[in-house]
């Protein structure tokens, strides 16, 4: 009699290759020949520069020390950057006023995070407090002159600081303007149109550079004789309208992207233009783009750089003129290195909180 | 019911707008009236001469690297077109490296290997995220310090070499019956354009296929090379060989361009890598499953299916990435690459005195390209618009 | 709206009638502001240079420090404003800055089309060339097919093409931005010369990284007196500016030196009793104190002093005074009498 055994038998584990850390590899690292070869090539490149990068950054590298003489060569002399730390971050600035540096900075990135950070309760006071108070705040922070502060000339401000300065106060200035570009962009007068599709063109067809040339060239022959502007100054006018032009593009994409219905609804509630624009169109279109002004302000922090072509010692070109130091001669990969760590982790991490916040506004208006 | 409530003009939407734009106007006619009156009086009082006359003046100085001849009793126009010819070179090199960087790093980064889309992301997040000047400096100040000397030179044979000074490599020297070579090739080019498009009415009528890049290359490679050989047009190479304390002879690229030209195909190149990476991300994936389950192969999926769409994607991205890369190239002047901006904006401007003439002038060509760019870019989009049915 | 619309109106109204503002002297400009705005190289060793804490010394901030003495009376008064060679001109024309002090050449061209005044010359130099030691070069005239590095934007660059064309030779320019690059480019072995004043090739071989390497050539291949500049049109400043760069040579001259200026006070040479203000025009002529010159020896000392401090045998550049001697010593520093 034959016996059928109906139960089936156990399942079996999966074959040791494809599971756990064989399988994940033969999965993504050696699924064809070609992959293979890759991965191989790839590993190879990676021995290449990995641990001779390490070594020379890290373990071979020097730390201490206040001269040269601390650097013993096999490694990166990080003495170099230590030694001029201060002069890389605040530039001329008198060291006896750093504080004012650090105080402005810190307030500035205190009132910034309350504004980001979702829980923190009256957001539209600290906003108000930020757009207003805190520029004045800033300026007599920075350059001095009253309550007792010695003033501080624009030509001794450089390092990380101005880098800063330009990057922030360029944005700050730029969004309202592109808002009012973008508007016009979209408007139905035809002149205030034309007028700003050819402000945005001509800004954004030139490089930054003969821009600032220009406005460190040729402004002083625009402007009346006695009207004397500061070179910072002079630099900062012309970052501020290329900017503008940039940021008008992406306030007019978040412009686009809302749905006609919401113009409409406004309208039928009898709302003006300008009422409907600031309490129903721009709230939503801003909120959409921030992403977008993120993108734009790392690209702005990134060409701040260019000022060194005009002369102001941004933090780049601090950094530059230090490698001419007799003492300092030979050490210019660190003093790059130690540039790039700086920005790189400055836009990086920007960068990664525009993709979370791209993430995070996706909800809503997907459409 | 109109008279009861009494009409303000400015309460009509058509006059405010009236209004508000004749006040734009006169604003901005004030404003260059400002700036206009402002200029003549200062250029009156500190004695600066204007015009374009200094165009026509003997310049006195050299450019190292020029595509038309020029040395210093050229005039200062002359040094315009060295500059902007330049500025066109460097940018054209820029634009191929870029592209093909991208390319390859932006479809590395879909790889189903875990390592390479990896090795792509660090690449991408890398350059993307350090300002282009630095890199430049990086480039040529830090790595092409390890070159070696002249004396001391790289070489592939006696033909190519490699030093701190640049790389030289031997020029063609074409005889006088040479030309007839350049116009079959000329001809050539044309040829296959029109066969291509006659295959292409021909596949579209008949489904029948024909084989227009065999032809084509046949047609350009062979075509010339039998007129080469037929009237006998001498080809000869002028070596570059060291002669005193450089090479002479030959072509010489020289280590600025290949610092600035390298800086800007790596920056702008993961740049596009996001840029395609998106494009192929942008199709959507039923697409790829239909053209898979109806047989294709997947190199020809790729090829007849997503590639031809991700280029709507792609095409407007990329030539604003373009667009940048020829901008960028203005950086030039930090290390000494004689572009428009280092040679015009630069020298000229410093031995003539007269900026607003110069950097007007300098600033329309980067303005007169951009147009040409978006010009095309439009153009291109009005084509590849999607005909729906 | 219209609260706007009229704002905008009143903005552009209040800009038209600041734009009519007569303009004053650049003497009483200068008091009133109670500093002096002075153009310098944006780092330049000996001439003028910014140290670790950002204090400007050199010859030519001398030369600001004693403007600064003669107006205000005091050499520490001026905000200096450092500028490359693209935009000093620039700087000065739309009057950000009342002198340039930043080893300008006086060329025709440049007193003549630029709206600019040389008002003299503070250091006579001539273009020389810097080559390592290993090409075993004596002589300019052996550079034929020579790469060399170059700051843009000089009459440096207009004198190597003529001057390579004058003796049939071919070479390769460079063109850098900064003296600094310049120096880089040089060290990192991308040109065999390196061109610039002479004063300056010796200021940029402090830069390198083996200074011992590299050696100056004999040629001096051009005219390039350098001196303070003014705007056009102010006769009244461009004298100061002249009258204080000739005291401090007509001091030297004298013997007056920062030391003891305050004894020769006492001294019966009817010379330095001119030149200290004690007798004759004194700065009436100049619209100035008359202790004007006395300030700028007992603040900043006479030409001799500053020369020997920043460019001479006691500071790091060690140039000799050669053509910069006075020229009752062999060279050609003359100062007009000052009375």
């Amino acid at each position: 009699m034959a016996v059928y055994i109906t139960t089936p038998s156990p399942a079996l584990p999966p074959p040791s290759t494809s599971v756990g850390v064989l399988g994940w590899m033969r999965k993504n690292l050696f699924s064809s020949f070609a992959n293979s070869i890759l991965t191989l090539i790839g590993v190879y490149l990676l021995f290449l520069i990995i641990p001779p990068t390490i070594n020379w950054a890290l373990f071979q590298a020097d730390w201490v020390g206040t001269s040269r003489e601390a650097c013993s060569g096999e490694g990166a002399c990080w003495v170099f950057v230590t030694v001029r730390f201060q002069q890389f971050m605040f530039g001329f600035y008198p060291p006896s006023e750093y504080w004012r540096v650090v105080v402005a900075f810190s307030l500035v990135g205190f009132l910034i995070a309350w504004l980001l950070i979702e829980e923190t309760p009256k957001k539209g006071l600290v906003g108000i407090f930020t757009i207003f108070c805190y520029p004045v705040i800033a300026y007599l922070l920075f350059y001095g002159g009253a309550l007792g502060l010695p003033v501080v000339e624009t030509h001794k401000w450089g390092g990380l600081m101005l880098t800063l300065i330009l990057a922030t106060i360029g944005m700050f200035c730029a969004l309202p303007i592109g808002i009012v570009l973008a508007l016009g962009r979209r408007s139905t007068m035809p002149i205030a149109k034309s007028l700003s599709v050819v402000f945005i063109e001509f800004w954004r067809g030139v490089p930054l550079i003969t821009v600032l040339f220009m406005s460190s060239v040729m402004l002083p022959i625009f402007m009346p004789e006695e009207l004397q502007i500061d070179k910072l100054l002079r630099a900062l006018i012309g970052i501020v309208f290329f900017q503008s032009a940039y940021m008008a593009e992406v306030v007019r994409g978040g412009l686009q992207a809302i749905p006609k219905g919401q113009y409409e609804a406004a309208e039928a509630l009898g709302l003006s233009y300008w009422k409907c624009t600031f309490f129903i169109i721009l709230p939503q279109a801003l909120k959409l783009v921030i992403p977008g002004i993120v993108n734009t302000f790392i690209a702005l922090f990134k060409d701040t750089t260019l000022v060194l072509i005009i002369g102001l010692f941004d933090l780049l070109a601090v950094v530059q003129s230090a490698f001419a130091d007799a003492k300092w001669i030979g050490y210019s990969v660190e003093g790059y290195v130690f540039v790039a760590g700086i920005y790189w982790i400055s836009c990086f991490s920007m960068s990664r909180y525009s993709q979370y916040l791209e993430r995070k506004l996706h909800t809503g208006h997907a459409r | 019911m109109s008279n009861i409530k009494k009409q303000f003009w400015w309460n009509n939407s058509q006059h405010r707008a009236l209004f508000f734009q004749v006040l734009l106007v006169a604003m901005l006619v004030g404003f260059f009236w400002f700036i206009g009156s402002n200029t003549l009086t200062n250029l009156n009082n500190r004695g600066i001469s204007t015009g374009f006359g200094f165009l026509s003046q003997v310049s006195g100085f050299g450019i190292i690297q020029h595509l038309v001849p020029f040395d210093e009793t050229y005039t200062f126009g002359r040094t315009f077109l060295v500059g902007l010819l330049n500025t066109l070179i460097v940018s054209a090199v820029g634009v191929v490296f870029a592209t093909i960087i991208g390319v390859v790093v932006g479809i590395a980064r879909l790889s189903n290997n875990w390592l390479i889309a990896k090795l792509a992301t660090v690449y991408i997040e890398i350059f993307r995220n350090i300002p282009l000047l630095l890199q430049m400096f990086f480039w040529y100040f830090a790595v092409l310090r390890t070159l070696p000397a002249p004396k001391q030179s790289w070489s592939a044979g006696d033909v190519v070499f490699l030093n701190i000074r640049g790389l030289y490599l031997p020029e063609p020297v074409f005889g006088p019956h040479f030309n007839y070579v350049f116009w079959c090739i000329g001809l050539a080019i044309v040829a296959t354009l029109f066969i291509s498009r006659w295959a292409k009415r021909r596949q579209d009528l008949t489904g029948k296929q024909f084989k227009t890049k065999t032809v084509g290359m046949g047609l350009i490679i062979g075509l010339p090379a039998i007129v080469f050989f037929l009237v006998d047009a001498s080809l000869s190479w002028n070596m570059p060989a060291l002669k005193g304390f450089n090479f002479q002879g030959g072509i010489t690229v020289i280590p600025e361009f290949t610092a600035l030209a390298t800086a800007l195909s790596i920056y702008t190149g993961a740049f596009i890598a996001e840029v395609v990476r998106s494009g192929i991300l942008s199709v959507n994936s039923g697409q790829t499953e239909a053209a898979s389950s109806l047989g294709l192969h997947k190199s020809r999926v790729l090829k007849l299916v997503v590639i031809p769409q991700a280029m709507r994607v792609i095409i407007p991205q990329l030539t604003s990435q373009y667009l940048n890369l020829v901008k960028n190239s203005s950086l030039a002047t930090a290390i000494g690459y004689p572009d428009l901006v280092a040679v015009f904006a630069g020298t000229t401007l410093n031995q003539t005195g007269q900026a607003i003439e110069v950097i007007a002038m300098t600033m329309g060509v980067y303005l007169f390209i951009s147009l040409l760019i978006s010009g095309f870019m439009n153009w291109y989009n009005k084509k590849m618009l999607l005909v729906e049915r | 709206m219209r609260k706007i619309t009229w704002s905008i109106v009143a903005v552009v109204v209040a800009l038209f009638i600041s734009a009519g503002i007569a303009q004053a002297s650049t003497k009483d400009e200068v008091q009133k502001r109670g500093y002096l705005q002075c153009g310098v190289s944006t780092g330049l060793p000996g001439f003028s240079n910014p140290d670790e804490k950002g204090h400007w010394t050199g010859l030519d901030v001398d030369v600001c420090k004693a403007i600064a003495a003669a107006t205000l009376g005091d050499a520490t008064k001026i905000k200096y404003v450092p500028l490359n060679a693209k935009e000093r001109f620039t700087a000065l024309q739309s009057g950000e800055i009342d002198a340039l002090v930043r080893g300008t050449t006086w060329t025709l061209t440049r007193d003549s089309s630029l709206g600019l005044n040389f008002t003299g010359v503070n250091y006579y130099d001539g273009q020389g060339f810097l080559v390592s030691k290993k090409m075993g070069v004596k002589s300019a005239l052996e550079l034929d097919g020579a790469a060399v590095c170059i700051q843009g934007g000089t009459t440096t660059e207009l004198n190597l093409a003529d001057y390579f064309k004058e003796n049939k030779m071919e070479y390769k320019p460079v063109v850098f931005d900064t003296h600094d690059a310049t120096a880089k480019a040089f060290d990192n072995g991308r040109c065999d010369v390196l061109t610039s004043d002479q004063s300056q090739l010796y200021g940029l071989r402090t830069h390198l990284t083996k200074p011992e390497d590299a050696v100056v050539l004999p040629e001096v291949i051009s005219k390039e007196p350098l001196g303070p500049v003014v705007r056009q049109g102010d006769d009244a400043w461009f004298n100061i500016v002249k009258w204080t760069l000739n005291a401090m040579i007509e001091a030297e001259e004298m013997g007056v030196t920062q030391a003891n200026v305050d004894e020769m006070k006492n001294s019966n040479n009817p010379g330095v009793r001119r030149l200290l203000g004690l007798d004759g025009i004194g700065g009436k002529g100049l619209g100035l104190n008359d202790d004007w010159a006395y300030q700028i020896i007992k603040q900043v000392g006479n030409y001799g002093e500053a020369f020997e401090r920043n460019v001479g045998m006691s500071s790091p550049l060690k140039i000799e005074r050669g053509l910069n001697a006075l020229w009752s010593k062999g060279g050609i520093m003359y100062a007009p009498p000052l009375r």
